[in-house]
Protein backbone atom coordinates (compact mmCIF):
# COMPACT_ATOMS: atom_id res chain seq x y z
CA UNK A 1 0.00 0.00 0.00
CA UNK A 2 1.22 3.49 -0.80
CA UNK A 3 -0.20 6.99 -1.07
CA UNK A 4 0.05 9.47 -3.91
CA UNK A 5 0.41 13.24 -3.57
CA UNK A 6 -3.33 13.78 -3.96
CA UNK A 7 -4.09 11.40 -1.06
CA UNK A 8 -1.60 13.25 1.12
CA UNK A 9 -3.38 16.55 0.43
CA UNK A 10 -6.74 14.93 1.10
CA UNK A 11 -5.70 13.38 4.42
CA UNK A 12 -4.19 16.69 5.51
CA UNK A 13 -7.42 18.47 4.66
CA UNK A 14 -9.59 15.91 6.47
CA UNK A 15 -7.37 16.30 9.55
CA UNK A 16 -7.47 20.10 9.19
CA UNK A 17 -3.65 20.26 9.05
CA UNK A 18 -2.22 22.97 6.79
CA UNK A 19 0.36 21.30 4.55
CA UNK A 20 2.18 23.54 2.12
CA UNK A 21 2.67 22.32 -1.44
CA UNK A 22 6.44 22.10 -0.83
CA UNK A 23 5.86 19.67 2.05
CA UNK A 24 3.62 17.27 0.11
CA UNK A 25 6.38 15.30 -1.62
CA UNK A 26 8.54 14.78 1.53
CA UNK A 27 5.44 13.81 3.53
CA UNK A 28 4.39 11.36 0.86
CA UNK A 29 7.83 9.74 1.15
CA UNK A 30 7.62 9.55 4.94
CA UNK A 31 4.09 8.14 4.93
CA UNK A 32 5.01 5.50 2.36
CA UNK A 33 8.03 4.49 4.44
CA UNK A 34 5.75 4.05 7.47
CA UNK A 35 3.21 2.09 5.44
CA UNK A 36 5.93 -0.16 4.07
CA UNK A 37 7.23 -0.76 7.59
CA UNK A 38 3.76 -1.69 8.87
CA UNK A 39 3.12 -3.82 5.82
CA UNK A 40 5.64 -6.38 7.11
CA UNK A 41 2.85 -7.49 9.46
CA UNK A 42 1.08 -8.81 6.37
CA UNK A 43 3.52 -11.71 6.36
CA UNK A 44 1.93 -13.12 9.54
CA UNK A 45 -1.06 -15.43 9.05
CA UNK A 46 -3.81 -14.17 11.39
CA UNK A 47 -6.72 -15.87 9.62
CA UNK A 48 -7.90 -17.64 12.79
CA UNK A 49 -6.85 -15.09 15.37
CA UNK A 50 -9.48 -12.93 17.13
CA UNK A 51 -8.56 -9.24 17.03
CA UNK A 52 -7.09 -8.28 20.41
CA UNK A 53 -9.16 -5.67 22.19
CA UNK A 54 -7.42 -5.72 25.56
CA UNK A 55 -4.09 -6.85 26.97
CA UNK A 56 -5.79 -8.78 29.75
CA UNK A 57 -9.13 -10.47 29.12
CA UNK A 58 -11.73 -8.29 30.79
CA UNK A 59 -15.29 -7.07 30.31
CA UNK A 60 -16.02 -3.39 29.67
CA UNK A 61 -16.78 -1.46 32.86
CA UNK A 62 -20.25 0.05 32.97
CA UNK A 63 -21.70 2.98 34.88
CA UNK A 64 -25.04 3.12 36.70
CA UNK A 65 -27.44 5.73 35.27
CA UNK A 66 -26.91 8.41 37.90
CA UNK A 67 -26.02 12.08 37.57
CA UNK A 68 -22.54 12.62 38.94
CA UNK A 69 -21.30 15.53 36.84
CA UNK A 70 -22.25 18.81 35.17
CA UNK A 71 -22.83 22.29 36.62
CA UNK A 72 -19.32 23.42 35.74
CA UNK A 73 -19.95 25.62 32.70
CA UNK A 74 -17.21 28.06 33.78
CA UNK A 75 -14.58 25.28 33.79
CA UNK A 76 -15.90 23.85 30.51
CA UNK A 77 -15.42 27.11 28.62
CA UNK A 78 -12.33 28.24 30.57
CA UNK A 79 -9.87 27.54 27.74
CA UNK A 80 -12.03 28.86 24.91
CA UNK A 81 -10.58 31.84 22.99
CA UNK A 82 -13.96 33.53 23.13
CA UNK A 83 -17.06 32.96 25.25
CA UNK A 84 -20.31 34.70 26.11
CA UNK A 85 -22.81 33.64 28.79
CA UNK A 86 -20.93 30.32 28.97
CA UNK A 87 -21.38 29.68 25.24
CA UNK A 88 -18.34 28.89 23.11
CA UNK A 89 -18.11 31.54 20.39
CA UNK A 90 -16.81 30.41 17.00
CA UNK A 91 -16.68 31.95 13.52
CA UNK A 92 -20.06 31.62 11.83
CA UNK A 93 -20.76 28.10 10.57
CA UNK A 94 -24.09 27.81 8.85
CA UNK A 95 -25.54 25.75 6.01
CA UNK B 1 -37.87 -4.34 -1.63
CA UNK B 2 -39.58 -5.46 -4.82
CA UNK B 3 -43.10 -5.92 -3.53
CA UNK B 4 -45.86 -5.70 -6.17
CA UNK B 5 -46.37 -2.11 -7.27
CA UNK B 6 -49.59 -0.51 -6.05
CA UNK B 7 -50.76 1.78 -8.90
CA UNK B 8 -52.48 4.09 -6.40
CA UNK B 9 -49.13 4.94 -4.84
CA UNK B 10 -47.44 6.01 -8.08
CA UNK B 11 -46.70 9.65 -8.71
CA UNK B 12 -47.79 11.01 -12.08
CA UNK B 13 -45.03 12.82 -13.90
CA UNK B 14 -45.41 14.73 -17.15
CA UNK B 15 -44.45 11.66 -19.20
CA UNK B 16 -44.66 8.59 -16.96
CA UNK B 17 -45.85 7.19 -13.67
CA UNK B 18 -43.09 6.98 -11.06
CA UNK B 19 -42.61 4.89 -7.96
CA UNK B 20 -40.97 6.60 -5.00
CA UNK B 21 -38.72 4.47 -2.79
CA UNK B 22 -38.04 5.64 0.75
CA UNK B 23 -35.81 4.42 3.54
CA UNK B 24 -35.34 6.17 6.85
CA UNK B 25 -32.75 6.67 9.54
CA UNK B 26 -34.48 7.72 12.73
CA UNK B 27 -32.44 9.29 15.51
CA UNK B 28 -34.20 8.65 18.80
CA UNK B 29 -32.86 10.14 22.01
CA UNK B 30 -32.54 7.42 24.64
CA UNK B 31 -34.49 8.11 27.81
CA UNK B 32 -31.88 8.12 30.58
CA UNK B 33 -30.89 10.39 33.43
CA UNK B 34 -27.25 10.75 32.44
CA UNK B 35 -25.32 10.70 29.17
CA UNK B 36 -24.05 7.69 27.21
CA UNK B 37 -20.43 8.00 28.37
CA UNK B 38 -20.51 10.56 31.20
CA UNK B 39 -22.38 11.39 34.40
CA UNK B 40 -23.72 14.75 33.17
CA UNK B 41 -27.52 15.14 33.05
CA UNK B 42 -29.58 14.78 29.87
CA UNK B 43 -32.49 17.04 30.88
CA UNK B 44 -33.66 19.57 28.26
CA UNK B 45 -33.54 23.31 28.70
CA UNK B 46 -30.55 23.90 31.01
CA UNK B 47 -28.34 27.00 30.97
CA UNK B 48 -25.63 26.93 28.27
CA UNK B 49 -23.01 24.24 28.95
CA UNK B 50 -24.44 23.50 32.42
CA UNK B 51 -25.06 19.84 31.56
CA UNK B 52 -21.54 19.20 30.35
CA UNK B 53 -18.79 17.11 31.94
CA UNK B 54 -15.15 17.34 30.93
CA UNK B 55 -15.72 14.07 29.01
CA UNK B 56 -18.47 15.68 26.90
CA UNK B 57 -16.24 18.69 26.28
CA UNK B 58 -13.49 16.29 25.11
CA UNK B 59 -10.86 17.62 27.48
CA UNK B 60 -7.51 15.81 27.09
CA UNK B 61 -7.20 12.65 29.16
CA UNK B 62 -10.94 12.17 29.74
CA UNK B 63 -12.18 8.65 29.15
CA UNK B 64 -15.69 7.44 28.29
CA UNK B 65 -17.45 4.95 30.60
CA UNK B 66 -20.67 3.47 29.21
CA UNK B 67 -24.04 4.01 30.89
CA UNK B 68 -25.58 0.58 31.52
CA UNK B 69 -29.15 1.89 31.32
CA UNK B 70 -28.58 3.21 27.78
CA UNK B 71 -27.48 -0.29 26.76
CA UNK B 72 -30.61 -1.77 28.38
CA UNK B 73 -32.80 0.79 26.58
CA UNK B 74 -31.28 -0.11 23.20
CA UNK B 75 -31.90 -3.81 23.90
CA UNK B 76 -35.51 -3.15 24.95
CA UNK B 77 -36.05 -1.17 21.76
CA UNK B 78 -34.52 -3.98 19.70
CA UNK B 79 -36.88 -6.46 21.35
CA UNK B 80 -39.83 -4.14 20.64
CA UNK B 81 -38.80 -4.14 16.96
CA UNK B 82 -38.70 -7.98 17.00
CA UNK B 83 -35.04 -7.66 16.14
CA UNK B 84 -31.94 -9.75 16.62
CA UNK B 85 -29.96 -8.62 19.68
CA UNK B 86 -26.20 -8.89 19.19
CA UNK B 87 -24.53 -10.14 22.37
CA UNK B 88 -21.31 -8.52 21.21
CA UNK B 89 -21.10 -5.13 19.56
CA UNK B 90 -18.33 -2.61 18.99
CA UNK B 91 -18.02 1.18 19.31
CA UNK B 92 -16.25 3.00 16.52
CA UNK B 93 -15.09 6.54 15.95
CA UNK B 94 -16.77 8.40 13.10
CA UNK B 95 -14.38 11.23 12.29
CA UNK B 96 -15.43 14.69 11.12
CA UNK B 97 -14.90 18.28 12.18
CA UNK B 98 -17.69 20.54 13.32
CA UNK B 99 -17.74 23.14 16.09
CA UNK B 100 -20.44 21.31 18.05
CA UNK B 101 -18.42 18.07 18.03
CA UNK B 102 -15.53 18.77 20.40
CA UNK B 103 -13.99 15.29 20.15
CA UNK B 104 -13.52 15.63 16.39
CA UNK B 105 -15.31 12.27 16.14
CA UNK B 106 -18.63 10.80 17.16
CA UNK B 107 -18.58 7.54 19.10
CA UNK B 108 -20.96 5.33 17.16
CA UNK B 109 -21.32 1.71 16.08
CA UNK B 110 -20.41 0.87 12.51
CA UNK B 111 -19.78 -2.76 11.57
CA UNK B 112 -21.11 -4.41 14.71
CA UNK B 113 -24.26 -2.68 16.00
CA UNK B 114 -26.04 -3.75 19.19
CA UNK B 115 -29.25 -4.62 17.32
CA UNK B 116 -29.62 -6.35 13.95
CA UNK B 117 -32.59 -7.04 11.68
CA UNK B 118 -36.16 -6.57 12.83
CA UNK B 119 -39.50 -5.33 11.55
CA UNK B 120 -42.35 -2.92 12.22
CA UNK B 121 -45.99 -3.57 11.30
CA UNK B 122 -47.54 -0.35 9.99
CA UNK B 123 -51.30 0.20 9.59
CA UNK B 124 -52.40 2.61 6.87
CA UNK B 125 -55.55 4.73 6.72
CA UNK B 126 -57.29 2.53 4.15
CA UNK B 127 -57.04 -0.51 6.43
CA UNK B 128 -54.04 -1.94 4.58
CA UNK B 129 -50.96 -3.00 6.60
CA UNK B 130 -47.34 -3.11 5.51
CA UNK B 131 -44.29 -4.63 7.15
CA UNK B 132 -41.24 -2.38 7.16
CA UNK B 133 -37.89 -4.08 7.59
CA UNK B 134 -35.44 -2.74 10.15
CA UNK B 135 -31.85 -3.13 9.05
CA UNK B 136 -30.16 -2.26 12.34
CA UNK B 137 -30.20 -0.13 15.46
CA UNK B 138 -27.02 1.25 16.94
CA UNK B 139 -26.03 3.43 19.88
CA UNK B 140 -24.19 6.70 19.35
CA UNK B 141 -23.51 10.10 20.87
CA UNK B 142 -25.50 13.18 20.01
CA UNK B 143 -23.60 16.34 19.06
CA UNK B 144 -23.91 19.77 20.67
CA UNK B 145 -26.02 22.59 19.33
CA UNK B 146 -24.94 25.68 17.40
CA UNK B 147 -26.99 28.86 17.49
CA UNK B 148 -26.55 31.03 14.42
CA UNK B 149 -28.97 33.85 15.09
CA UNK B 150 -27.21 35.53 18.01
CA UNK B 151 -24.63 37.39 15.95
CA UNK B 152 -24.10 38.19 12.25
CA UNK B 153 -20.65 36.63 12.00
CA UNK B 154 -20.37 34.21 14.90
CA UNK B 155 -22.01 30.98 16.03
CA UNK B 156 -22.71 30.16 19.68
CA UNK B 157 -22.01 26.58 20.74
CA UNK B 158 -23.78 24.82 23.60
CA UNK B 159 -22.64 21.28 24.41
CA UNK B 160 -25.54 20.31 26.69
CA UNK B 161 -26.75 17.75 24.16
CA UNK B 162 -23.22 16.58 23.39
CA UNK B 163 -22.82 12.97 24.47
CA UNK B 164 -26.51 12.27 25.09
CA UNK B 165 -27.30 8.72 23.91
CA UNK B 166 -29.07 8.29 20.60
CA UNK B 167 -30.44 5.18 18.94
CA UNK B 168 -30.12 5.34 15.19
CA UNK B 169 -32.81 3.07 13.75
CA UNK B 170 -32.24 2.29 10.09
CA UNK B 171 -35.13 0.98 7.98
CA UNK B 172 -34.92 -0.92 4.73
CA UNK B 173 -36.08 0.99 1.64
CA UNK B 174 -39.52 -0.59 2.06
CA UNK B 175 -41.66 2.55 1.99
CA UNK B 176 -43.47 3.56 -1.22
CA UNK B 177 -45.27 6.83 -0.44
CA UNK B 178 -45.13 9.82 1.87
CA UNK B 179 -48.22 8.44 3.61
CA UNK B 180 -46.41 5.14 4.35
CA UNK B 181 -43.38 7.07 5.60
CA UNK B 182 -45.50 9.17 7.96
CA UNK B 183 -47.34 6.08 9.21
CA UNK B 184 -44.03 4.30 9.79
CA UNK B 185 -42.58 7.12 11.90
CA UNK B 186 -45.85 7.44 13.81
CA UNK B 187 -45.83 3.72 14.60
CA UNK B 188 -42.16 3.66 15.53
CA UNK B 189 -42.76 6.62 17.85
CA UNK B 190 -45.69 4.78 19.47
CA UNK B 191 -43.53 1.70 20.06
CA UNK B 192 -40.70 3.77 21.57
CA UNK B 193 -43.13 5.57 23.88
CA UNK B 194 -44.72 2.29 25.02
CA UNK B 195 -41.27 0.91 25.74
CA UNK B 196 -40.27 4.10 27.57
CA UNK B 197 -36.98 4.12 25.68
CA UNK B 198 -37.53 7.50 23.94
CA UNK B 199 -40.15 10.15 24.69
CA UNK B 200 -40.64 10.83 20.97
CA UNK B 201 -40.79 14.59 21.51
CA UNK B 202 -40.09 15.87 18.01
CA UNK B 203 -40.37 19.54 18.96
CA UNK B 204 -37.40 19.15 21.29
CA UNK B 205 -35.51 17.22 18.61
CA UNK B 206 -35.67 14.00 20.63
CA UNK B 207 -36.85 12.15 17.52
CA UNK B 208 -35.67 13.25 14.08
CA UNK B 209 -35.37 11.61 10.70
CA UNK B 210 -32.95 11.44 7.81
CA UNK B 211 -35.02 10.44 4.80
CA UNK B 212 -33.54 8.66 1.78
CA UNK B 213 -35.62 9.26 -1.33
CA UNK B 214 -35.26 7.90 -4.86
CA UNK B 215 -37.66 7.40 -7.75
CA UNK B 216 -37.89 4.79 -10.48
CA UNK B 217 -40.23 3.59 -13.21
CA UNK B 218 -42.16 0.60 -11.79
CA UNK B 219 -40.20 -2.60 -12.17
CA UNK B 220 -36.86 -0.88 -12.80
CA UNK B 221 -33.83 -1.10 -10.47
CA UNK B 222 -33.50 1.42 -7.64
CA UNK B 223 -32.72 4.98 -8.71
CA UNK B 224 -30.00 7.21 -7.27
CA UNK B 225 -31.06 8.45 -3.85
CA UNK B 226 -30.76 11.74 -2.04
CA UNK B 227 -30.67 11.98 1.72
CA UNK B 228 -32.77 14.70 3.33
CA UNK B 229 -31.21 15.46 6.70
CA UNK B 230 -32.79 16.17 10.05
CA UNK B 231 -36.49 16.47 9.33
CA UNK B 232 -38.12 17.15 12.66
CA UNK B 233 -41.87 16.67 12.32
CA UNK B 234 -44.05 13.95 10.86
CA UNK B 235 -45.85 16.47 8.66
CA UNK B 236 -42.54 17.81 7.30
CA UNK B 237 -41.38 14.25 6.57
CA UNK B 238 -44.39 13.86 4.27
CA UNK B 239 -43.83 17.25 2.62
CA UNK B 240 -40.09 16.70 2.19
CA UNK B 241 -40.70 13.38 0.41
CA UNK B 242 -43.34 14.81 -1.94
CA UNK B 243 -41.13 17.79 -2.76
CA UNK B 244 -37.99 15.74 -3.29
CA UNK B 245 -39.72 13.03 -5.38
CA UNK B 246 -41.17 15.69 -7.70
CA UNK B 247 -37.80 17.40 -8.02
CA UNK B 248 -36.16 14.12 -9.03
CA UNK B 249 -38.96 13.22 -11.47
CA UNK B 250 -38.66 16.62 -13.17
CA UNK B 251 -34.90 16.14 -13.62
CA UNK B 252 -35.26 12.59 -14.96
CA UNK B 253 -38.07 13.46 -17.35
CA UNK B 254 -35.91 16.28 -18.72
CA UNK B 255 -33.28 13.67 -19.52
CA UNK B 256 -31.04 14.61 -16.59
CA UNK B 257 -29.56 12.43 -13.87
CA UNK B 258 -29.73 12.55 -10.09
CA UNK B 259 -26.58 13.34 -8.12
CA UNK B 260 -26.32 11.38 -4.91
CA UNK B 261 -26.13 14.08 -2.25
CA UNK B 262 -27.29 15.31 1.11
CA UNK B 263 -30.13 17.82 1.03
CA UNK B 264 -31.99 20.00 3.50
CA UNK B 265 -35.77 20.51 3.53
CA UNK B 266 -36.93 24.12 3.90
CA UNK B 267 -40.58 24.00 4.98
CA UNK B 268 -40.97 27.76 4.56
CA UNK B 269 -39.99 27.71 0.90
CA UNK B 270 -41.35 24.19 0.28
CA UNK B 271 -38.12 23.03 -1.36
CA UNK B 272 -35.13 20.82 -0.70
CA UNK B 273 -31.66 22.18 -1.35
CA UNK B 274 -28.20 20.75 -1.55
CA UNK B 275 -25.90 20.82 1.51
CA UNK B 276 -22.68 20.84 -0.47
CA UNK B 277 -20.52 21.36 2.59
CA UNK B 278 -21.50 17.91 3.88
CA UNK B 279 -20.19 16.18 0.76
CA UNK B 280 -16.53 15.95 1.67
CA UNK B 281 -17.47 14.98 5.20
CA UNK B 282 -18.60 11.60 3.94
CA UNK B 283 -15.09 10.22 4.39
CA UNK B 284 -15.59 9.30 8.03
CA UNK B 285 -12.56 6.99 8.45
CA UNK B 286 -14.32 4.75 10.98
CA UNK B 287 -12.14 2.71 13.29
CA UNK B 288 -12.80 0.88 16.59
CA UNK B 289 -12.61 3.31 19.53
CA UNK B 290 -9.48 2.33 21.48
CA UNK B 291 -10.99 3.85 24.66
CA UNK B 292 -13.81 1.31 24.75
CA UNK B 293 -13.85 -2.47 24.96
CA UNK B 294 -16.44 -4.40 22.94
CA UNK B 295 -19.92 -4.28 24.48
CA UNK B 296 -20.77 -7.80 25.63
CA UNK B 297 -23.61 -9.32 27.64
CA UNK B 298 -25.28 -12.70 28.13
CA UNK B 299 -28.52 -13.95 26.58
CA UNK B 300 -29.89 -14.25 30.15
CA UNK B 301 -29.53 -10.45 30.50
CA UNK B 302 -31.56 -9.95 27.30
CA UNK B 303 -34.18 -12.45 28.49
CA UNK B 304 -34.50 -10.58 31.78
CA UNK B 305 -35.17 -7.32 29.92
CA UNK B 306 -37.63 -9.09 27.61
CA UNK B 307 -39.56 -10.28 30.69
CA UNK B 308 -39.96 -6.69 31.86
CA UNK B 309 -41.38 -5.29 28.62
CA UNK B 310 -44.90 -3.85 28.65
CA UNK B 311 -47.66 -5.10 26.37
CA UNK B 312 -46.86 -3.49 23.00
CA UNK B 313 -49.34 -1.70 20.70
CA UNK B 314 -49.86 -4.58 18.23
CA UNK B 315 -50.64 -7.06 21.01
CA UNK B 316 -52.83 -4.57 22.85
CA UNK B 317 -54.77 -3.78 19.69
CA UNK B 318 -55.40 -7.48 19.01
CA UNK B 319 -56.54 -7.94 22.60
CA UNK B 320 -58.92 -4.96 22.46
CA UNK B 321 -60.48 -6.44 19.31
CA UNK B 322 -60.95 -9.90 20.82
CA UNK B 323 -61.68 -8.95 24.44
CA UNK B 324 -63.90 -5.89 23.94
CA UNK B 325 -65.29 -6.59 20.46
CA UNK B 326 -63.88 -3.36 19.00
CA UNK B 327 -63.28 -2.70 15.31
CA UNK B 328 -59.63 -2.80 14.26
CA UNK B 329 -59.88 0.92 13.53
CA UNK B 330 -61.19 1.90 16.97
CA UNK B 331 -58.68 -0.39 18.67
CA UNK B 332 -55.92 1.27 16.62
CA UNK B 333 -57.03 4.74 17.71
CA UNK B 334 -57.11 3.69 21.36
CA UNK B 335 -53.68 2.03 21.45
CA UNK B 336 -51.84 4.88 19.66
CA UNK B 337 -50.88 6.26 23.07
CA UNK B 338 -50.31 4.05 26.06
CA UNK B 339 -52.07 6.57 28.33
CA UNK B 340 -55.16 6.51 26.08
CA UNK B 341 -55.22 2.72 26.09
CA UNK B 342 -54.89 2.64 29.89
CA UNK B 343 -57.70 5.19 30.24
CA UNK B 344 -59.94 3.22 27.90
CA UNK B 345 -59.30 0.00 29.74
CA UNK B 346 -60.19 1.60 33.06
CA UNK B 347 -63.48 2.81 31.56
CA UNK B 348 -64.26 -0.47 29.77
CA UNK B 349 -63.58 -2.70 32.77
CA UNK B 350 -66.85 -4.38 33.75
CA UNK B 351 -68.78 -2.37 31.14
CA UNK B 352 -69.79 -2.66 27.51
CA UNK B 353 -66.50 -2.31 25.60
CA UNK B 354 -68.02 -0.79 22.49
CA UNK B 355 -70.01 1.82 24.40
CA UNK B 356 -66.88 2.71 26.36
CA UNK B 357 -64.89 3.02 23.10
CA UNK B 358 -67.52 5.31 21.59
CA UNK B 359 -67.49 7.58 24.60
CA UNK B 360 -63.71 7.69 24.87
CA UNK B 361 -63.08 8.23 21.15
CA UNK B 362 -66.00 10.46 20.17
CA UNK B 363 -66.76 12.49 23.27
CA UNK B 364 -63.55 12.54 25.28
CA UNK B 365 -60.93 12.59 22.47
CA UNK B 366 -63.15 14.97 20.50
CA UNK B 367 -63.31 17.39 23.41
CA UNK B 368 -59.60 17.03 24.22
CA UNK B 369 -58.64 17.69 20.59
CA UNK B 370 -60.86 20.74 20.49
CA UNK B 371 -58.94 22.21 23.42
CA UNK B 372 -55.56 20.95 22.26
CA UNK B 373 -55.08 18.87 25.39
CA UNK B 374 -53.54 15.41 25.81
CA UNK B 375 -55.16 12.49 27.59
CA UNK B 376 -52.98 13.21 30.65
CA UNK B 377 -54.78 16.53 31.06
CA UNK B 378 -58.35 15.24 30.90
CA UNK B 379 -60.62 16.85 33.50
CA UNK B 380 -62.97 13.84 33.26
CA UNK B 381 -61.46 10.81 34.96
CA UNK B 382 -62.00 7.24 33.79
CA UNK B 383 -64.14 6.66 36.91
CA UNK B 384 -66.34 9.66 36.13
CA UNK B 385 -66.81 8.66 32.48
CA UNK B 386 -67.52 5.09 33.61
CA UNK B 387 -70.25 6.38 35.95
CA UNK B 388 -71.88 8.33 33.10
CA UNK B 389 -71.92 5.19 30.94
CA UNK B 390 -73.39 3.21 33.86
CA UNK B 391 -76.19 5.80 34.26
CA UNK B 392 -77.14 5.34 30.59
CA UNK B 393 -76.97 1.55 30.90
CA UNK B 394 -79.23 1.61 33.96
CA UNK B 395 -81.77 3.74 32.10
CA UNK B 396 -81.35 6.59 34.61
CA UNK B 397 -80.42 9.15 31.95
CA UNK B 398 -80.90 9.32 28.19
CA UNK B 399 -77.98 9.45 25.75
CA UNK B 400 -78.72 13.10 25.10
CA UNK B 401 -78.69 14.04 28.77
CA UNK B 402 -75.52 12.00 29.14
CA UNK B 403 -73.77 14.40 26.78
CA UNK B 404 -74.97 17.36 28.84
CA UNK B 405 -73.82 15.55 31.98
CA UNK B 406 -70.40 14.95 30.37
CA UNK B 407 -70.15 18.68 29.71
CA UNK B 408 -71.02 19.46 33.35
CA UNK B 409 -68.43 17.00 34.66
CA UNK B 410 -65.87 18.42 32.18
CA UNK B 411 -66.32 22.01 33.34
CA UNK B 412 -67.36 21.62 36.98
CA UNK B 413 -66.16 18.18 38.02
CA UNK B 414 -68.06 16.16 40.60
CA UNK B 415 -69.70 12.76 40.95
CA UNK B 416 -71.99 12.15 37.94
CA UNK B 417 -74.52 10.23 40.07
CA UNK B 418 -74.87 13.08 42.55
CA UNK B 419 -75.11 15.65 39.76
CA UNK B 420 -77.99 13.70 38.16
CA UNK B 421 -79.75 13.52 41.53
CA UNK B 422 -79.16 17.15 42.49
CA UNK B 423 -80.14 18.68 39.17
CA UNK B 424 -83.07 16.42 38.36
CA UNK B 425 -81.54 15.07 35.16
CA UNK B 426 -83.14 11.67 35.64
CA UNK B 427 -84.94 10.35 32.64
CA UNK B 428 -88.73 10.31 32.94
CA UNK B 429 -89.84 6.70 32.60
CA UNK B 430 -93.15 7.41 34.29
CA UNK B 431 -95.48 6.86 31.32
CA UNK B 432 -98.15 8.98 32.98
CA UNK B 433 -96.06 12.12 32.77
CA UNK B 434 -94.95 11.36 29.21
CA UNK B 435 -98.53 10.62 28.19
CA UNK B 436 -99.68 13.94 29.55
CA UNK B 437 -97.05 15.75 27.52
CA UNK B 438 -97.99 13.84 24.38
CA UNK B 439 -101.69 14.44 24.85
CA UNK B 440 -101.05 18.18 25.11
CA UNK B 441 -99.01 18.17 21.88
CA UNK B 442 -101.65 16.15 20.04
CA UNK B 443 -104.37 18.49 21.22
CA UNK B 444 -102.46 21.55 19.99
CA UNK B 445 -101.59 20.12 16.56
CA UNK B 446 -104.63 18.39 15.07
CA UNK B 447 -103.42 19.07 11.48
CA UNK B 448 -100.08 17.34 12.10
CA UNK B 449 -101.93 14.37 13.62
CA UNK B 450 -103.95 13.94 10.43
CA UNK B 451 -100.83 14.27 8.27
CA UNK B 452 -98.95 11.74 10.37
CA UNK B 453 -101.43 9.03 9.47
CA UNK B 454 -100.47 9.55 5.76
CA UNK B 455 -96.82 10.26 6.38
CA UNK B 456 -95.37 8.19 9.28
CA UNK B 457 -92.01 10.01 9.08
CA UNK B 458 -93.71 12.89 10.91
CA UNK B 459 -93.28 10.74 14.00
CA UNK B 460 -89.85 12.29 14.36
CA UNK B 461 -91.36 15.73 14.74
CA UNK B 462 -93.64 14.49 17.55
CA UNK B 463 -90.69 12.80 19.28
CA UNK B 464 -88.79 16.09 19.11
CA UNK B 465 -91.70 18.05 20.56
CA UNK B 466 -92.20 15.54 23.37
CA UNK B 467 -88.51 15.60 24.28
CA UNK B 468 -88.59 19.37 24.27
CA UNK B 469 -91.66 19.43 26.49
CA UNK B 470 -90.00 17.05 28.99
CA UNK B 471 -86.66 18.87 29.00
CA UNK B 472 -84.95 16.01 27.18
CA UNK B 473 -85.55 13.73 30.13
CA UNK B 474 -88.22 11.47 28.67
CA UNK B 475 -87.11 7.94 27.92
CA UNK B 476 -86.91 7.90 24.10
CA UNK B 477 -88.09 4.28 23.81
CA UNK B 478 -91.17 5.02 25.93
CA UNK B 479 -91.90 8.18 23.92
CA UNK B 480 -91.70 6.28 20.65
CA UNK B 481 -93.97 3.50 21.80
CA UNK B 482 -96.59 5.84 23.25
CA UNK B 483 -96.62 8.13 20.19
CA UNK B 484 -97.03 5.22 17.79
CA UNK B 485 -100.04 3.88 19.63
CA UNK B 486 -101.66 7.31 20.09
CA UNK B 487 -101.13 8.38 16.47
CA UNK B 488 -102.05 4.98 15.14
CA UNK B 489 -98.78 4.52 13.27
CA UNK B 490 -97.39 1.02 12.80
Amino acid sequence: MSVDAQTVRRIAHLARIAVSEADVAPLQGELNAILAFVEQLGAVDVANVEPMTSVTPMAMKKRADVITDGDRAQEVVANAPETEDHYFIVPKVVE
Amino acid sequence: MNAPVNPKKLIKGGLHDWEVVIGMEIHAQVTSRSKLFSGAPTAFGAEPNAHVSLVDAAMPGMLPVINEECVAQAIRTGLGLKAKINLRSVFDRKNYFYPDLPQGYQISQYKDPIVGEGEVLVDLADGESITVGIERLHLEQDAGKSLHDQSPNQSFVDLNRSGVALMEIVSRPDLRSSEEARAYVTKLRTILRYLGTCDGDMEKGNLRADVNVSVRRPGEPLGTRCEIKNVNSIRFIGQAIETEARRQIAILEDGGKIDQETRLFDPGKGETRSMRSKEEAHDYRYFPDPDLLPLEFEQAYVDGLAGGLPELPDAKKARFVSEFGLSAYDAGVLVAERASADYYEAVAKGRDGKAAANWVINELFGRLNKEGRGIEETPVSAAQLGAIIDLIGEGVISGKIAKDLFEIVWTEGGDPRQIVEARGLKQVTDTGAIEAAIDAIIAQNPDKVTQAKEKPTLLGWFVGQTMKATGGKANPAAVNALLKSKLGIE
